[in-house]
């Protein structure tokens, strides 16, 4: 290939990909730079102001709607991380079939639509008279974390040798003091990257939360959901450019935490 | 023995929140209100404001897909023929769009697009006329790949990064043009990634409710949109319990293909 052939196709490669980066980013941009706008145009700059996330902070609504989120996100990463670890434990010292059926039972709420998994667990709330609120969002968003929980501690537990776990026990450690002695420092990345992953699907969640959210509990998801449909307000935009951000802060700690521990 | 008890809590919670509730919609879907087993609640997608609304959802599902994976594939072999690492920077950020809150992001092309909005603003100040953009399938097309796109270039990156230089080198050296190794090695290599990519567009654009409610207004529903309203608007579990077990054929159906092409996970997308 000639060089100036090579070089051509470098800069359509570069074009390509600046093309589809500004496709991703250019609409989140807008909404953040509009968060910033002082003015109710969308199209006209009318200066810097902050007043959007000021009444953001005033309006009840939102803040209740942000408190709600955290607490189910902290919530639901924290007891699914529990109960996925301890049943990932498990299942690394089963055998073949019965460790595809546990797996396998985790595979149906992340490959089925979510809109399914949402109606069922609905239809489930009110067939056992269960009142639908904080607490059943709660369950739902456990439901939907667990598998990938299991995913992140099953490949670190696979790698561990069984051999110092039981050398542990032979030196006369309680099986449980082993465990957190021996086995859980190697498995501490894959449980921290899994409860990372929980928090920020469920900080993401939207449809789960719109049919196991009973009247009057609102997350900051099914509370824009609601707004938008009365017609956008530019505060939204400042909610929404708070949400991008400390999604943005998160996903940077789980991607570049586990991998310095790799290298280490 | 002992350890074993630990997937006890785990096994309880999955069979008492995903089985016991997808149980319910299969009851749900094959009775009618008094409890009397009956086909109609399933058999009513055949009515014509249901087959419409199912076609309109895999059209524009299909559609979107299709141009999903017409943008992923140069660009995930761009990536990969760069050799940009998997921790790298750059495949990052074309991945990161896919932990953002998806309603955000509609909402985001909602702003531009609407009458009122970004784009017709822009045209507005450069005289030229405003567009009729958003309440449009175009605009629900555009809101699906927009969402679904990193969906698709993780998977058909992933299997990309493993494919091995010497057997691009090799069909190079034994005369394949860029066409032909296209064809041949690139392509079949990474199909587990493409069927992933494939159904990870595909499901989720199927079963939509929130793009078509937002980009597509109130007049165009998809099967999705009809599936929510029974159950939220109109609380008739049953008809909608019943469309939902439609749609999961076809959810079956996508997993079964992901089973067949990508027997080894090759191509999971996590």
């Amino acid at each position: 290939m000639t060089r100036l052939k090579r070089n051509f196709k470098r800069i359509w490669q570069d074009f390509y990909l600046v093309i589809i980066m500004l496709f991703l980013y250019a609409p989140i941009a807008t909404m953040i730079v509009l968060s910033f706008n002082n003015s109710k145009s969308r199209s006209q700059w009318g200066g810097f102001t902050l007043e959007w996330y000021s009444q953001m902070f005033a309006s009840r609504n939102i803040v209740s709607a942000l408190q709600n989120t955290l607490a189910i996100a902290f919530l639901s990463a924290l007891i699914a991380t529990i109960l996925g670890t301890a049943a990932a434990v498990a299942i690394n010292s089963m055998k073949r079939v019965p460790r595809t059926v546990l797996i396998g039972l985790g595979n149906i709420p992340m490959l089925n639509a979510e809109i399914v998994t949402g109606i069922s667990m609905m239809l489930t709330f009110i067939a056992f008279g269960v009142t639908m609120g904080f607490k059943t969002i709660l369950i739902g968003h456990i439901t939907f974390n667990l598998p990938y929980v299991l995913l992140s501690v099953m490949p670190k537990l696979k790698q561990t040798s069984k051999y110092t776990y039981e050398a542990a026990l032979d030196l006369g450690a309680s099986p449980l003091r082993a465990f957190f002695k021996v086995v859980f420092p190697d498995i501490l990345p894959g449980v921290l990257s899994g409860f990372l992953l929980s928090f920020t699907m469920s900080l993401d969640d939207f449809i789960i939360t719109h049919f196991t959210k009973g009247a009057g509990v609102n997350t900051l998801s099914t509370l824009i959901y609601s707004e938008v449909r009365r017609g956008i307000k530019p505060s939204m935009y400042a909610l929404s450019t708070v949400i991008f951000v400390s999604v943005l802060i998160l996903l940077f700690i789980s991607n570049l935490s586990p991998k310095k521990q790799e290298k280490n | 023995m002992n350890k074993k008890i630990l997937a006890g809590p785990y096994l309880v919670w999955m069979i008492g929140f995903v089985i016991i509730p997808l149980a319910l919609i299969v009851y749900y879907g094959l009775t009618d209100r008094s409890g009397a087993f009956t086909m109609a609640n399933v058999l009513s997608i055949t009515k014509p404001e249901h087959i419409k609304a199912l076609m309109l959802s895999l059209a524009l599902s299909f559609i979107s897909t299709v141009i999903c994976l017409l943008l992923a594939f140069p660009l995930s072999m761009i990536l990969r023929n760069r050799g940009m690492g998997k921790g790298s920077f750059i495949v990052f950020l074309f991945i990161l769009p896919m932990w953002m809150n998806f309603l955000l992001r509609t909402l985001a092309w909602q702003t531009l697009l609407e009458k009122n909005g970004v784009i017709n603003g822009i045209l507005t100040a450069l005289g030229l006329p405003r567009q009729n953009l958003i309440n449009t399938p175009g605009a629900i097309v555009l809101g699906m790949v927009y969402n679904f796109l990193p969906f698709m270039v993780l998977p058909i990156y992933n299997v990309l990064c493993k494919i091995d230089d010497n057997t691009v080198n090799a069909a190079r050296d034994l005369g394949a043009g860029f066409w032909q190794t296209l064809i041949h090695i690139w392509i079949p290599l990474s199909l587990p990634g493409i069927i992933s990519g494939i159904t990870m567009v595909f499901v989720p654009a199927l079963t939509t409710f929130v793009i078509s409610n937002l980009l597509g207004g109130s007049k165009i529903l998809l099967i999705g949109n009809v599936i929510e309203q029974e159950f939220m608007k109109s609380s008739n579990w049953n008809l909608g319990s019943g469309l939902s077990l439609v749609l999961m054929v076809f959810i079956l159906i996508s997993m079964a293909l992901i089973a067949k092409y990508d027997k080894n996970g090759e191509g999971s997308t996590f």
